[in-house]
């Protein structure tokens, strides 16, 4: 036995194999009910008996060895090339007992690459609530491979699990006899020739999938090119014979293992289907998915604000409490006004932002995202996209980042590609604290729709869906402008209803919701710190002549006011203040000052620094007195030196708003689509469409509210 | 996988063509057996997914708009679009 052996969890989409990793590892990888959840491969370790730890390595899910998307790809790349670092000493197949037939056509393949397998049946109890008992006992004689009963979510079975392996991994037992299906032999001598030696069946899968496979380089893949030709081998035919051939080996095995309640005759009504009535009602179902939105966004908005309200009174307290017993210096401005405005202006939207990942989680966890999935597809078709590229979308919801990475599973490229592009307008959830800031100057509190809706929660719900659309406008302006003419489908495994486990989601809810603390925590007190600094000093002596000028232009004012004109003058003369008077005439047509100016300059990078902005910016240049506290009623109280009025009325108020949720204001989501995409071509062309679209919808809006 | 539109226009009506029955033309609650594929590209997924020649699909769902699709086949539940059901041959 090797020390530390490698140990892979292969299986089809939606088995649970990232459930089982999470059990075996007590790590917390994401999980979901929809097929295509894991994207990239992730390393945990695991006890096995005495001795060393194995190495765990939970990868996407494939449905053979032959993959159609970026995602299933991954996964080939390793089992194809027995030099590969992550090339497993075992691998343990988990199958959905309740679809055995289908997940053990891939058992089948992986056993025969000649790499020691052990089967984990899983889901046996959705495989008993239709009907069906498997004898995993005959079921092992017949594959002649360890089988262990687990349940991955709730991890049973699992030192039963960990019996098998250890079984296996002693005798490193592998049940290669043949192949099932008629091959030529002579051609794979002669790939193990050119090669190096090999078993048969790596033989035969380099050379139907070479052109993806990153082992080969240009000239070998022109010899395999060679060879097929020598040999008149047709890649998709030979692997449909294998494939009907493995089915009919298995047809004999699983018809003796297997027994189904009632006869496949009298269909029975399981939650699932009874559900589907409903959520895939052909007219309803629209309306249903709109609805379940709508209350989403009604209860960020309503039911947010108590919890919201309570950390904003902590965060004034605190603050109140450091400025009256801290010595008034630069130093505790910067604690107060900058470090602690800014972190308070992220975790205040803590609870709204929980909200929005706990919606998110219960899409996932149920199985409805692959509904919506389903009833999106003619949609999205119209669009250039792909009922698949609603859970980027969705998720993009919380961050464009893992969303533009989901879109792996989406099988073609254009519609990829288009789905990647689009992506970042969907409203993620660092634009929420910015949506509700700007909301809440703009819309009245009180005020409702219908008497029942609270509006505040009407727009944000409207902003959300403006975000939609604009990304569904610009995918089909890509549509006509991408030439590609290529195949997209959509043949998607519709999962069975689960119940999510209460104890998961609110996990996932905490690490989300953490995650994005502290990113954004990061960011925000690097930036307030930079921006502290550029504000209070100026080049040369300009701050104190601002002071002598305030003083010497103004010689009858006094108290607050005059120290309110000293403030904004210095702040003005300041590096940030210069910087946004540099920006000031491009940005005046949208009906932004510099002030608003030196925000968009901060945002650049990470638009989450918005509100840290506003507050650090409104605090050093602005009236500092109890009644203005926070930065939503230090903004209230900004008025426009032309015109006397509230400076964030209507006009400016939307046009923000638009600007916000339009423009390209994250390196993150940049560097992801170039990784994506692996060019430097997609990530300016999104840059710059993104700006652009935010620049002019902006200056609409404001020029027609104004 | 790219294919001029014509030929995979050509290819996904090849059965409408020759009248023969294929999933597409299922209602809610139909059943049918596969016996074939038009389609080479979809053939290979659909296999993998459990589509074999012999076994019994029954069209549980139609989206709004009519397309896509949804079957029971092998005991569960597989969407697809209306153009690759129109690729299986049913009888
Ligand atoms: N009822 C039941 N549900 C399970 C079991 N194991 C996993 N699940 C659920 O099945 C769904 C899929 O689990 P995942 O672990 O995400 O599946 P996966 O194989 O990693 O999926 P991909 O990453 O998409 O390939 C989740 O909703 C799990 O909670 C089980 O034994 N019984
Ligand atoms: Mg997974």
């Amino acid at each position: 036995m090797k020390k530390s052996p490698k140990i892979a969890l292969i299986g089809n989409p939606n088995a649970g194999k990232s459930s089982l990793f999470n059990s075996l590892t007590g790590l917390r990888q994401k999980t979901g009910n929809f097929p295509g959840v894991t994207m990239d491969k992730l390393i945990g370790k695991w006890k096995l008996e005495k001795g060393d730890d194995a190495e765990i390595l939970d990868l996407p899910g494939i449905y053979s060895i032959y993959p159609k998307s970026v995602d299933e790809q991954v996964v080939i790349n390793i089992l194809a090339n027995p030099q590969h670092p992550d090339y497993p000493d075992l691998a343990i197949v988990v199958a959905d007992a309740s679809n055995l037939k289908r997940n053990l056509l891939l058992f089948s393949q992986v056993r025969d690459l000649g790499i020691p397998t052990v089967l984990a049946l899983n889901m046996i109890d959705v495989a008993e609530s239709q009907g069906i008992v498997i004898n995993s006992v005959k079921l092992a004689r017949e594959l002649n491979v360890e089988v262990a009963e687990v349940n991955a979510k709730k991890g049973i079975g699992l030192n039963g699990l960990r019996l098998s392996v250890n079984k296996t991994l002693e005798t490193n037992y592998n049940s290669n006899d043949s192949l099932p299906m008629d091959y030529d032999r002579e051609m794979v001598e002669e790939i193990k020739e050119k090669y190096g030696d090999t078993d048969d069946y790596h033989a035969l899968l380099w050379l139907s999938e070479h052109d993806n496979l990153i082992q080969f380089d240009e000239k070998q893949r022109i010899e395999f090119d060679n060879i097929q030709e020598k040999y008149g081998w047709k890649t998709q035919n030979a692997q449909s014979k294998e494939t009907m051939a493995r089915y009919s080996q298995l047809n004999e095995i699983v018809d003796n293992c297997l027994h189904e309640v009632p006869a496949e005759e009298e269909e029975i009504n399981t939650w699932t289907d009874r559900l589907d009535k409903i959520f895939l009602h052909r007219f309803w179902g629209y309306f249903i998915f709109l609805g379940i939105l709508f209350i989403v966004f009604q209860a960020i908005f309503t039911w947010a604000t108590y919890p919201m309200d309570l950390i904003d009174g902590g965060i004034a307290n605190l603050n109140d409490f450091l400025k009256t017993n801290l010595p008034p210096t630069k130093l505790t401005d910067l604690l107060t006004d900058g470090l602690i405005a800014g972190i308070g202006g992220v975790l205040i939207f803590i609870p709204q932002i929980a909200f929005l990942f706990l919606f998110i989680s219960m899409l996932e966890e149920t199985g409805y995202m692959s509904r919506v999935m389903f009833i999106m597809d003619k949609l999205m078709r119209r669009f250039g996209l792909n009922g698949k590229s609603v859970v980027p979308l969705i998720s993009g919801v919380a961050c464009a980042v893992p969303a533009i990475m989901s879109t792996r599973s989406i099988g073609s490229w254009k519609d990829r590609l288009i789905t990647i592009m689009v992506t970042p307008l969907m409203s993620c959830s660092a634009r929420l604290p910015i949506y509700t800031v700007l909301i809440a100057l703009v819309v009245p509190e009180k005020s409702t729709l219908f008497g029942i809706f609270n509006l505040q929660g009407v727009v944000l719900f409207a902003m959300y869906l403006l975000g939609f659309f604009m990304a569904l406008f610009s995918a089909y302006v890509m549509k006509l402008l991408l030439k590609v003419k290529e195949r997209s489908y959509f043949i998607m495994e519709l999962p069975s209803y689960k119940s999510p486990r209460f104890s998961h989601v609110m996990i996932t809810i905490l690490n989300s919701t953490k995650a994005f603390v502290f990113e954004a925590g990061k960011v925000i007190v690097a930036i307030s710190i930079v921006l502290w600094v550029l504000a209070s000093y100026g080049p040369g002596d300009a701050i104190e002549q601002a002071e002598i000028y305030v003083k010497t232009q103004n010689p009858t004012l006094s108290g607050t006011e005059l120290q309110n004109k000293i403030s904004s003058q210095k702040l003005e003369n300041s590096y940030a203040g210069r910087f946004g008077k540099v920006i000031e005439p491009v940005i005046k047509p949208l009906g932004y000052d510099w002030k608003i100016g030196i925000a968009l300059i901060t945002s650049f990078a990470a638009r989450e620094v918005f509100v840290g902005t506003m507050s650090t910016i409104y605090s050093l240049g602005g009236e500092a007195n109890e009644e203005n506290s926070t930065v939503m009623k230090r903004m209230r109280a900004e008025i426009n030196p032309e015109t006397g009025k509230p400076m964030y009325d209507m006009a400016l108020g939307f046009s923000l708003l638009i600007f916000y949720a339009f423009a390209m204001q994250c390196m993150s989501t940049l560097a992801v689509t170039y990784r994506e995409t692996k060019s430097w071509k997609y990530p300016t062309i999104q840059f710059v469409y993104m700006t652009a679209l935010a620049y002019i919808s902006a200056f609409v809006v404001y020029q027609v509210l104004k | 996988m790219v294919y001029p539109l014509h030929t995979s226009y050509l290819i996904s009506h090849i059965s409408y063509l020759f009248h023969m029955k294929t999933i597409a033309d299922l209602k809610v609650g139909e059943r049918g057996i596969i016996v074939n594929f038009t389609d080479e590209e979809f053939s290979l997924k659909l296999l993998e997914m459990g589509c074999l020649p012999g076994t019994q699909v029954t069209m549980t769902h139609i989206a709004p708009f009519g397309d896509p699709i949804a079957v029971k086949v092998s005991g569960y539940v597989l969407s697809m679009r209306k153009e690759e059901a129109a690729t299986i041959v049913i009888a």
